[in-house]
């Protein structure tokens, strides 16, 4: 799974040829992303995200977050001397719906808490107790009669892991983990 | 007022005027309906009708009749005075852009010089609603266009307000004069720059805590030449640079400026600049107050010599980067100070201190927790005067360090006896430190205790904080804003609906344990116009149990509780004059989150004018 993530060489990617654009991380997310509002997280009872999957090395494992608790402005969040540096690293999240065929509720996880495909499909795996196969370039996911899909913002059923991550997190509007026989249809090819 | 018209209304009301008019004998009023009879041909040489009289003597006096709830008894009298109130209310506010359409305001109103206007509910500010929910001020700014061409004053909160809009307010009102906009979106430096350069007659533009888009518009240079009648100019919310030297010159043609709040591009030696051109000044906004990296070639200004000619100031703000070695500059103003706002500077007991113990005169002061329990120990030994406390967290998690407590709180309750409003945001409490403060502040009229865990118990007794927010509510007599926290159960909600009688505002999160506690607040409330809950187990029972109340409250909001499309139907079918809104958290069209009667939100609010049709497509109206 982690093979497709280091293909730099075949990577499609959205900078200038010759530029690097390895560092930029959240700010070229933030970028691009038209949208830098939290959206709220709903779906289960308890309103929390495991954030278990993310990792980082320099900060204490983030606790799960309530939206809009505690209560303070973001204007104000965001202001606070020496807040600055640190909430641009945090970034704003970016939050997606992920369904999955048969199962009977919506989960939201926030994308910017992930480095790449292989964390985000482990936790998907975790949060829906599935497993999603091999994915192939070519042939899509196999191994597993689940395949994770995406919705891009121009409406398009995509598979996931079929463009650069930074792309994915720009134009992912949400996901949802096919089943079945509908499955194979968006699994094949591209 | 036409002769006919007067003759007219005359019949009407003569025989309620006459009675109240003790001069009046029965001869007069034989005349005044022999007159009422006639079709309008008297004389001038004749006296006037007692329907003119009354008329003129009632516009004359409603004019010292300010307080709109009083103007709003007046109107209620008769349809005379109905009339004669709405021609003389020159102010108008209206909590809620929602409770009636700007054509309503139009026909009744025709005198109108300033509105205020309210539009999101505050939970807005805590993305809890979706964008584009609504609150749009050009429905507003195009039918007060029309009918007040000479209006001066707009004032908005939590509105939708877009460059066109301000275009269109700065051309449609010739004598235009104040500008405010508090927590407002949709608008960038290019509204405001159409602002600066058409309203020639602007006395106040006032940018509080908005969303302003950097258009990369010089907007400071748009004010024209010559002199300016600016007394009021705050963009200190504005996250974009400013061409400091229009400021300057716009600031030494400003004669009457006296409060000037800059935004953090304007560095500590610009500051200085600014105040030596405006000594004059009552209210200002520090800016930055952190140098410029430039090289210093020459000698460095003097920044406490710039505060002590500045023997007006008695507000300070901003602050926003700030250097603590230039803090005591402001130790000459200190004295004089009533209001100090360190809320966004990270300020240590330590930097504290020295500053504080000569604010005497302090009424309002905010800051960050960073100044800990021993800073707030300082501002209660000092500021004895002190009205308004408010203290932020430095770090707004749940789990963060908590460097303001009970003892705080407790210190600040003995020290500061004429204390009427705080907000606290703190990690841990004790009913202790709240009970004291109910009994040594008996003038709070605002108590807004956030405990940022949730659900979190007395930390010391490990009870439930019910004791301290039922002392506050039984103590303080004339409390009228609530706000509660941490571990609460019903038991919470029956002191506030025993003794809460003056609350109008009743803020609820992650608290209670069932129905009953909502049921108390709505049956025991007779005030209670605003309330927002969020995360508390209430559903319809609760919900139903405050059916007699929503037409007299300004609105109500429910979110993540229990509630069903159904109960929320039932209220919206009951009540034919409250607007029930739900929607999801965000602003997707797609309905397939987990149950289909599940209600995320709901917004209620009662309206002359029945659903408004601008509601996006993720909010239903039932």
């Amino acid at each position: 799974m982690d093979e497709f993530v280091n293909l730099k060489e075949t990577e499609l990617r959205l900078g200038l040829p010759g530029t690097d654009n390895v560092c930029e991380g959240k700010e070229s997310i933030i970028s691009c992303c038209n949208n830098n509002n939290k959206r709220a997280l709903s779906s289960d009872n308890e309103k929390e995200i495991e954030s278990s999957s993310r990792k980082t090395e320099t900060s204490p494992p983030r606790k799960a977050q309530i939206v809009g608790w505690p209560p303070v402005r973001s204007y104000r969040k965001n202001n606070i001397q020496t807040k600055k540096n640190e909430s641009e690293h945090e970034g704003q999240g970016i939050y997606v719906k992920v369904s999955m065929d048969g199962a009977p509720y919506l989960r939201k996880i926030d994308l910017s808490c992930y480095k790449g495909y292989s964390e985000l499909l482990k936790a998907l795996e975790l949060m829906f107790k599935f497993s999603v196969g091999e994915y192939f370039e070519r042939d899509g996911y196999k191994g597993s009669e689940f395949v994770p899909t995406y919705e891009d913002k121009d409406g398009d059923w995509m598979l996931i892991g079929d463009v650069p991550w930074e792309m994915f997190i720009c134009t992912c509007k949400r996901l949802r983990i096919m089943k079945g026989s509908e499955a194979k249809g968006l699994g094949c090819g591209v | 007022m036409t002769e006919e018209d007067s003759s007219a209304k005359m019949s009407e009301d003569v025989e309620q005027y006459l009675k109240l008019n003790p001069p009046c004998s029965s001869s007069s009023s034989s005349s005044a309906v022999a007159f009422a009879n006639k079709s309008g041909t008297f004389k001038s040489s004749s006296p006037p009708c007692p329907e003119h009289v009354l008329e003129n003597v009632l516009e004359n006096v409603l004019q010292f009749l300010t307080s709109r709830c009083d103007r709003n008894a007046v109107s209620l009298v008769c349809k005379s005075w109905y009339r004669v109130e709405a021609q003389t209310r020159f102010e108008v506010f209206i909590g809620n852009c929602y409770s009636l359409s700007p054509a309503r305001l139009t026909h009744r109103f025709k005198g109108l010089r300033s509105i205020v206007l309210k539009g999101k509910p505050r939970f807005a500010d805590f993305n809890l609603m979706p964008p584009n929910w609504g609150a749009q001020f050009a429905p507003w700014v195009a039918a007060t266009a029309k009918a007040y061409p000479w209006l001066e004053k707009v004032h908005l909160k939590r509105m939708f307000v877009t460059d066109d809009d301000l275009a269109l307010l700065a051309e449609s009102f010739p004598g235009f004069k104040e500008l405010t906009l508090v927590c407002c979106e949709g608008f960038g430096t290019s509204g405001i720059a159409v602002i600066a350069n058409k309203c020639r007659q602007l006395k106040v533009l006032d940018l509080v805590e908005s969303e302003v888009t950097d258009d990369e518009v010089d907007w400071i240079s748009c004010f024209p030449e010559g002199k300016s009648h600016l007394e009021s100019l705050s963009f200190d919310c504005v996250e974009s640079p400013i061409n400091f030297n229009a400021l300057e010159g716009l600031v030494v043609r400003s004669p009457f400026l006296k409060k000037l709040r800059t935004n953090r591009f304007v560095s500590l030696e610009e500051l200085h600049r600014l105040m030596v051109r405006a000594p004059q000044l009552t209210s200002l906004g520090t800016g930055s107050f952190s140098p410029d990296n430039a090289p210093q070639g020459e000698q460095l200004p003097d920044y406490a010599a710039a505060f002590l000619a500045c023997k007006s100031i008695v507000c300070l703000s901003g602050f926003r980067e700030f250097r603590p070695e230039y803090l005591l500059a402001i130790s000459p103003v200190c004295a004089n100070l009533t209001s100090l706002n360190f809320s966004y500077a990270n300020i240590s007991p330590h930097m504290l201190m020295p500053i504080i113990r000569n604010c005497h005169n302090i009424r309002v002061f905010w800051a960050l927790d960073s100044i800990r329990d021993e800073g707030l120990q300082a501002v209660a030994a000092t500021c004895k005067e002190l009205r308004e406390l408010r203290i932020f967290p430095f770090d707004p998690r749940e789990d963060s360090e908590g460097p303001v407590s009970g003892v705080g709180l407790q210190a600040i309750s003995e020290g500061c006896r004429k204390l009427e409003s705080i907000l606290y945001f703190c990690q841990r409490m004790t009913n202790e430190a709240v009970t004291a403060m109910s009994e040594n502040c008996p003038q709070l009229t605002v108590f807004r205790l956030c405990i940022m865990g949730r659900h979190r118990p007395d930390h010391v007794t490990g009870k439930p904080m019910d004791d301290g927010f039922g002392a506050i509510v039984k103590n303080c007599k004339k409390l009228t804003r609530l706000a509660v926290s941490g571990l609460l159960t019903d038991e919470a909600f029956s002191y506030i609906g025993e003794y809460g009688k003056l609350i109008r505002t009743l803020s609820v999160a992650f608290a209670g344990n069932s129905d009953k506690a909502l049921r108390y607040v709505l049956e025991g409330c007779p005030k209670l116009q605003k309330l927002e809950i969020r995360d508390s187990p209430f559903g319809d029972a609760g919900l139903r149990s405050g059916m007699h109340r929503y037409c007299n409250m300004r609105f109500v909001w429910l979110s993540s509780c229990v509630l069903s499309l159904g109960g929320c139907r039932d209220v919206a079918q009951a009540l034919p004059n409250v607007v029930v809104e739900v929607f999801g958290s965000d602003g997707d069209d797609d309905d397939d989150t987990v149950t289909g009667d599940y209600v995320e939100t709901l917004y209620l609010y009662r309206s002359l004018d029945g659903p408004r049709k601008d509601a996006p497509k993720f909010v239903t109206i039932l």
